[in-house]
């Protein structure tokens, strides 16, 4: 049988200052899935994230990429994980090229294989004439585009993404769909976490809602659009957008795994 | 990770320092270099003039190795804290390293190895320039080899340690300027400790930099305050626990991880 792509168990973590981001949060995410990962801000996504690809402690709870604990055995879990963070946390120097060609050297990757790759990838995303101007110059999308660049250039089985089109104009989101897309086709694992809720709803198969560190809902699209009451928000939102600000709103609210 | 790999991670992340250091050399290499250029000057041409010989030599001959050591330890110690601080806390670009599976020893050795070819260039770079004031005799080549290196490599690990636990442009200016500043200039760069009144000669021999000032003198001109054997030994234990105390840290994740 094929190990899910991520399995959370009791995920805990408690900041220095006492903050409470995760209280005990257990997760699934099937091989191969496309898999949506939404919530308030402060809801825990990020330290959630941050946990998995190694950029936080937890406090408490297990986490395993393909099976493999990501404390036990860190080095290779983190060779199967691609991440793109919230932030854009490249060196603005440098140019889009060299960026993800030292991505690659980060994995062990040598220049002779990285270079035609990452060329070929920031060409697929669109920005194969911007491979060697500065950074800092390029516009919003494109540098999105270059963290997505970055985060594929070792070939991960696991691609999380973290807003990736946070910003981005409306048509260059649409082109990263289809790209994303695709790559599920070629059997990559996308953890996605959005606030634009029609995203998760074209895109994911799976979703789990997350709010003040707990999975309040957690299925397949079906099912939680399946939890929709019929009744109109009247803000004219989707369905799953009435869902979640049911479920992030409602301070009795319980979780409802499915 | 494979040893192949490891070196392909650590010679990414060198590589990316080295270009870094040439391209924006005005702030690496030349600023070095017109502080030494004035200090040949006043020292050693215009006071040294005056003063005459000290320990049997030219005073611009004595002050040549002390200067040329000012000169290593602080670019040495800039280059790693500052290029660590600015990746933590401004471009965040750390997290590129952070979340690969590079284990923690390659990344320290790649930020250090590339203060050490910081230090060790600005020490050759200051060394063609005092030759326009002086000719400085080398009596023991390999002793100032190895001093460069050591040297460069003991300041480069201080500046990681001082990098990791920076927390804003204070931090990362606080130790230069009140801790390695004094005990340079109190190190011998300009004196001999043998001119000093019994008490601070005492006291000058807690000075850890002392005997790295004097070991490299002693490469030039063959003698020195102290013996080759103390200089030797106080450098190999600073290399030692500066080597351990920076892979505690990392492999802690503290100053890195949330």
């Amino acid at each position: 049988m094929t190990e899910p792509a991520l399995t959370i168990k009791d995920l805990e973590k408690t900041y220095a200052g006492g903050t409470k981001a995760l209280g005990g949060v257990s997760l699934t995410v099937p091989a191969g899935d496309f898999f949506a990962l939404l919530g308030p801000n402060g809801a825990g996504k990020t330290t959630l994230i941050g946990i998995v690809t190694g950029l936080v402690t937890k406090s408490g709870g297990s986490v395993e990429v393909f099976g493999i604990d990501i404390e036990k055995e860190p080095e290779k879990a983190r060779t199967m994980i691609g991440v793109c963070g919230q932030e854009v946390n490249f060196d603005p120097w440098m140019k889009p090229l060299d960026i993800v060609v030292n991505q690659a050297g980060y994995y062990g990757i040598p220049r002779s294989v990285a270079i035609p790759r990452a060329k070929k990838l920031l060409e697929d995303l669109g920005l194969g004439d911007k491979m060697d101007q500065i950074g800092f110059r390029l516009s919003g999308g494109m540098k999105r585009r270059l963290m997505i660049a970055r985060a594929l250039i070792h070939e991960p089985q696991f691609l999380i993404l973290d807003e990736p089109t946070a910003g981005v104009d409306v048509e260059l989101r649409r082109s990263m769909w289809d790209y994303l897309t695709e790559l599920t086709k070629k059997g990559v694992t996308i953890l996605l976490t959005t606030h634009y809720l029609e995203e998760a709803e074209r895109l994911a198969k799976h979703v789990a809602i997350i709010n003040k560190g707990q999975i309040v809902a957690n299925g397949t699209m079906e099912e939680i659009l399946a939890l929709h009451d019929g009744a109109e928000s009247g803000y004219g939102g989707g369905k799953l957008e009435d869902i979640f600000v049911k479920l992030t709103t409602d301070s009795t609210s319980s979780p409802q795994a499915t | 990770m494979s040893p192949e790999k490891q070196f392909i991670s650590f010679y990414t992340i060198l590589r990316k320092g080295v270009i870094r250091i040439f391209r924006i050399w005005s702030q690496t290499l030349l600023p070095p270099l017109v502080t030494s250029v004035l200090y040949f000057a006043i020292f050693g041409s215009i006071l040294g003039a005056r003063i005459g010989e000290l320990d049997g030599v030219p005073y611009i001959l004595f002050v040549v190795p002390g200067l040329v050591m000012l000169s290593v330890i602080t670019s040495a110690f800039m280059e790693v804290a500052s290029t660590f601080f600015f990746a933590k806390f401004f471009s965040r670009n750390i997290d590129e390293v952070l979340v690969s599976p590079t284990p923690p020893i390659v990344i320290i050795a790649g930020y250090i190895a590339s203060g050490v070819v910081r230090g060790m260039l600005v020490g050759v770079l200051v060394l063609i320039v005092s030759l326009f004031f002086a000719l400085p005799s080398i009596e023991h080549p390999l002793i100032v080899l190895l001093f460069l290196f050591l040297s460069s490599l003991v300041f480069a690990l201080g500046g990681l340690i001082n990098g990791i636990y920076a927390k804003n442009f204070d931090g990362i200016s606080i130790i230069p300027t009140f801790v390695l500043t004094p005990l340079v200039y109190l190190g011998g760069v300009f004196y001999s400790i043998n001119s000093l009144p019994p008490l601070w000669q005492n006291l000058s021999l807690f000075n850890p930099i002392l005997y790295i000032i004097n070991g490299f003198r002693y490469g030039f001109l063959g003698t020195a305050d102290v013996s080759l054997f103390a200089c030797i030994s106080v450098l190999l234990a600073l290399t030692a626990v500066l080597v351990g105390v920076n892979l505690y840290y990392l492999k802690k994740g503290l100053g890195l991880k949330q």
